[in-house]
């Protein structure tokens, strides 16, 4: 054998890879499979020159060798072989399209399911056994019913279109639907499963979704059943054709009954439709999951719907809430400010009440400080003067300034101590400019 | 020791023995075969024999008695022989003698002599007569006394039946020095060619015979051929083709000649009928039309029409499309995909049709090869696929002794433990995710092997990793991007609206890894070459190197553990 050239390059080795002696067994190989190989051309004979060694095999080597060997020619299955019913060997062929053609094969198991190949084989089986010249041979008649039974089956079955016609109308692939009552014993999914899947045959389209069962989730369950609503059938009526005279004489009476076929088509046509349609109704109506999908759908509603009274609930209470919370405030608010404002009519009542009470004060005290006289009384015009230059000052003065006045003259009994005090309020009054320098003349 | 037995004195012949027809083949002393013609130049001999008046006639001239003497011909008894009364299927003789039960075996009641009573000829003798005719011709040909020969038989004829044909040849003066079967012939034939070259490929054999049809899904390893799968078909065949033709012209001449009935409903009739449309169909074989014409075709009104080769097309379009159904199914019986298949050899005489090799090669990708005479100029006589196998087969082996030959085709050579799965090597990466897997043992590969493969290195050169692992093959489909009808050519081109094909590609994905195993220093541009050497207990020694290098690296990977009791 030449090498195998190949173009694409081998991968870089990655860094630190090591293995001993730059080898590292991984795996193994998988089993291998005893197959025969076949004894013959050039290469087979280096082979058998290397594996001889001038060797000769027994029986026991043959049997021992082939134990395992892997077989490539079929077997005569056996999942093609029914027991015979003799009432079906004695039909006549004539009458074939009135036979079970299934039946006639052996493959009732299978029917529509039948594959090409085994409707090959039941065929070939049937020929077998049930030949004329075999019948012959076994001293019967040269009865060749049954065998055109079996050919006109064959022909059929072996017809795409035939078979479809046939299938169409074969009434033993029919399963009927359930009673109402059967379900009800939980037998749902196993009863109806049994009835869409032959329905299903009938399928244009594929894959044709099955039934399901209580787990099925509820996206399979509305995809079943918009499948079974928009079902696209092949089912087809000309099987059941009433036969169309074949001689050119009666062309009308032909015509008729080409029309009568038509029509009769088109009616069961609907009719089939409109059977599978109350099918689906049917097993729609009794699917526990339509019902289960519709109360988890409804409780999600209620809940949606409870959570959203409740939203607004609360959000009303908050609304309230806020609202008497900022009503509250606001009174303590006003309670607040009026309670401030009295109290600062009260102050003010108090500063003029210390005020007339000062005045009084500072009045007195020109009179301790006689006037300012010094020793001995003091006559009317210097006691004017003074009272007058007192109040004068007291006129200039704020009520604090007259309570820090009044505190200066609280207990001083001394004349000169007073006017001094007088004094230098005078000249403070002159220093803010209140008042002008001499204009107290008693004060000096 | 016998002279015939003598292989010394040996002249041997490949023989093809089909229920229509047999051939016969010799091979040259430069190694090529030859198809040797009868003495009626036949090289197709027809495998009927037919007895009037005491005289036997053979082969064409036997077939032509199928029209007035029916009873006494016998025809299509190849699969009746080794075969009790009850498993066969009589239909294909319904217009030549029928088979009968006779003791345990099957004869046919024919006046085989001058005299005028029938005797009961089992099909052993009348396989003996056929195989005597056959002998001659070749020894008149070769000038030499044909003694021994190479029989091809379908894969599934039985322990049984191969016994009842080697006693059969032998009462004939033929030793049979081995039986090979009919799609291993096929392949062998084309091996053989001078130009031919050794490659690990999968080879579908499909033949289309007269009575049946027989698929055979091939691994060809390195020159050993190990038979993956087979079918058998007894509704597709040449026979169902004719039928199509004789229905066409059998209407066409009740059309035109209502009075004279249905030929189909006369025994002669119909033997006509069948006659003409099986020359029809193989003149359609090379020219577009036909002629049928056929002198007193029923009621003594002749007929002549003509067919051309579509119209022929069309009426057996079912049974054309059935046939390359079988090859698919076969292919999908070994477990494969029509992209693992690299050549279709398509045998049995109505291979010649066009339209069969347009049918099956329709169903497969464009890389496999469909050999048939009207898909390549150099395929071989599709009739003649067999014989040429058979005699090739003989020049091998006819020098040995018998019991040689028998030691050399015993179970304990032929029983071979055969690969599980692909092994190959990772490239581009070593990682199993990103890397591209390539085979160098195919999976199915008969133990010991050795495989060597060259492969080129990274751009630099430098440290390479050989990562060696079994294979998956996978079949990528991809699918076409839906689309997008542009509104305005609606009307026009609807040829263009042809849904496009999803497109299948055979990939691999690695299974398991192996080994690993690196080669350090790797010149630039330098290339590697990886031997493989798996033992029959499953062991791969594999060595690594440097083409032009020095050193290299070995190693070793045990077999798997052996599950069973026995020894690996
Ligand atoms: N040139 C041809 N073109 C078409 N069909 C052919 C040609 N030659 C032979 N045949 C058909 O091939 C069939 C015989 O093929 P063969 O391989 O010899 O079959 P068998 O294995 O039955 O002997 C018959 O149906 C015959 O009509």
């Amino acid at each position: 054998m030449a090498a195998v050239q190949i173009s694409l390059p081998l991968p870089v080795l990655p860094e630190g890879w090591s293995g001993e002696k730059d080898f590292k067994p991984i795996g193994h190989l998988s089993h291998a499979t005893d197959r025969n190989i076949e004894p013959v051309g050039p290469h087979f004979l280096a082979h058998a020159r290397r594996k001889r060694h001038k060797r000769t095999f027994s029986e026991d080597d043959r049997i021992q060798a082939q134990a395992n060997v892997k077989k490539v020619e079929d077997d005569d299955s056996d999942d093609i072989s029914e027991p015979e019913d003799p009432v079906l060997l004695q039909r006549e062929a004539k009458d074939w399209k009135a036979q079970d053609h299934y039946a006639v094969l052996g493959i009732t198991r299978y029917r529509y399911r039948a594959t090409e190949d085994q409707i090959k084989r039941a065929h070939r089986k049937k020929v077998l056994k049930h030949h004329p010249d075999k019948k012959a041979a076994a001293g019967g008649t040269e009865d060749d019913q049954f065998f055109k039974c079996i050919q006109k089956a064959t022909e059929v079955l072996l017809d795409p279109v035939k078979r479809r016609q046939y299938d169409s109308v074969d009434e033993a692939a029919e399963v009927e639907p359930p009673s109402k009552k059967a379900t009800q014993k939980g037998n749902f999914y196993k009863l109806w499963g049994k009835v869409f899947e032959a329905e299903g045959r009938f399928s244009k389209n594929t894959p044709v979704p099955k039934l399901g069962n209580e787990k099925s989730t509820k996206q399979d369950v509305e995809h079943f059943y918009n499948f079974w609503y928009t079902f696209d059938s092949w089912r087809t009526f000309e099987y059941l054709d009433e036969d169309v005279p074949d001689d050119n004489e009666n062309r009308d009476q032909k015509r008729h009954v080409e029309r009568k076929n038509a029509n009769a088509r088109r009616k069961k046509k609907t009719e089939d439709t409109a059977r599978l349609r109350k099918l689906v109704d049917d097993a729609l109506a009794l699917d526990e999951r339509i019902k289960l999908f519709r109360q988890q759908e409804n409780a999600q509603k209620n809940k949606r719907k409870n959570e959203k009274e409740a939203e607004l609930k609360r959000a009303a209470e908050e609304a309230a809430k806020a609202k008497e919370d900022e009503a509250k405030l606001k009174a303590e608010q006003e309670a607040a400010e009026k309670a401030q404002k009295a109290d600062s009519k009260k102050a003010k009542e108090a500063a003029k009440n210390a005020a007339k009470k000062n005045k009084r004060v500072v009045r007195a005290a020109v009179k301790d400080a006689n006037y300012f006289h010094g020793a001995g009384d003091a006559s009317a015009a210097e006691i004017d003067s003074s009272l007058n230059d007192v109040d004068l000052i007291i006129t200039k003065i704020d009520n604090e300034e007259l309570a820090a006045l009044t505190a200066k003259l609280n207990g001083k009994k001394d004349g000169a101590a007073i006017k001094q005090v007088f004094q230098e309020e005078a000249a403070r009054l002159v220093g803010e400019g209140k008042l002008k320098a001499g204009e107290t003349k008693s004060l000096g | 020791m016998s002279a015939e037995a003598d292989p010394t004195q040996r002249v041997a012949i490949g023989i093809s023995f089909g229920n229509s027809y047999s051939s016969i083949a010799f091979t040259s002393a430069e190694g090529k075969a030859e198809v040797i013609a009868n003495e009626d130049g036949d090289r197709q001999i027809p495998s009927i024999l037919s007895y009037v008046g005491g005289e036997e006639l053979h082969a064409g001239q036997a077939k032509g008695q199928l029209v007035r003497n029916t009873k006494n011909t016998v025809a299509y008894f190849r699969d009746f022989l080794g075969q009790d009364f009850k498993s066969i299927d009589p239909t294909p003789c319904h217009q030549s003698a029928h088979p009968i039960q006779h003791e345990s075996t099957i004869g046919f009641k024919i006046q085989d002599s001058a005299e005028e009573t029938e005797n009961t000829v089992t099909v052993s003798e009348i396989t003996t007569r056929h195989l005597k005719r056959l002998r001659i011709s070749a020894s008149d040909y070769l000038g030499k006394n044909v003694n021994a020969a190479v029989i091809t038989v379908p894969t599934n004829f039985a322990d049984a039946q191969k016994d009842a044909l080697n006693k059969a040849a032998k009462e004939a003066g033929l030793e049979v020095l081995q039986f090979i079967s009919e799609p291993v012939a096929a392949v062998l034939a084309y091996d053989a060619r001078p130009e031919a070259k050794l490659a690990d490929k999968v080879v579908v054999v499909a033949d289309l015979g007269g009575i049946r049809s027989d698929i055979a899904v091939i691994a060809s390893r390195g020159g050993i051929y190990t038979v993956l799968a087979t079918h058998h078909d007894y509704e597709v065949s040449g026979s169902v083709l004719d039928q199509a033709l004789m229905d066409h012209f059998a209407k066409e001449f009740i059309k035109k000649h209502k009075s004279a009935g249905d030929p189909r409903e006369n025994d002669r009739s119909l033997a006509k009928l069948k006659l003409e449309c099986e020359a029809v169909k193989k003149a359609l074989s090379i020219g577009t039309s036909a002629n049928f014409s056929v002198e007193s075709l029923a009621n003594g009104v002749d007929f002549q029409a003509t067919i051309n080769r579509s119209r022929y097309e069309i009426l057996a379009s079912k049974n054309f499309a059935a046939f390359a159904r079988l090859v698919t199914h076969a292919v999908e019986k070994a477990n494969l995909d029509p992209l693992d298949v690299s050549e279709i050899i398509l045998g049995g005489g109505n291979s010649h049709t066009p339209k069969v090799a347009s049918a099956v090669r329709n169903l497969f990708p464009e890389s496999t090869i469909v050999l048939a005479p009207s898909t390549s100029s150099t395929a071989i006589n599709p009739s003649e696929l067999s014989v040429r196998g058979a005699a090739i087969q003989a020049s091998l082996i006819q020098e040995f002794e018998l019991e040689d030959i028998e030691q050399s085709t015993h179970p304990a050579v032929t029983v071979t433990p055969h690969t599980a799965k692909a092994v190959g090597i990772l490239l581009i990466s070593g990682d199993e995710g990103t890397a591209v897997f390539h085979t160098i043992v195919d999976a199915e590969t008969p133990l010991p092997v050795r495989r060597t493969a060259i492969i080129a290195t990274p751009r630099e050169g430098g440290n390479v990793l050989l990562k060696l692992a079994e294979g998956l093959r996978h079949i990528k489909i991809t699918k076409p991007e839906p689309r997008v009808r542009e509104p305005s050519s609606d009307d026009e081109d609807d040829e263009s609206e042809e849904e496009e094909e999803e497109v299948r590609e055979k990939t691999w994905k690695v299974d398991a890894v192996l080994s690993e195993a690196a080669l350090k220093g790797v010149k630039k541009g330098a290339k590697i070459e990886v031997q493989i050497n798996i033992g029959h207990d499953l062991t791969v020694n594999a060595i690594f190197r440097e083409v032009g290098g020095k050193g290299g690296v070995r190693g070793i990977l045990q077999g798997p553990k052996v599950t069973q009791n026995g020894s690996a």
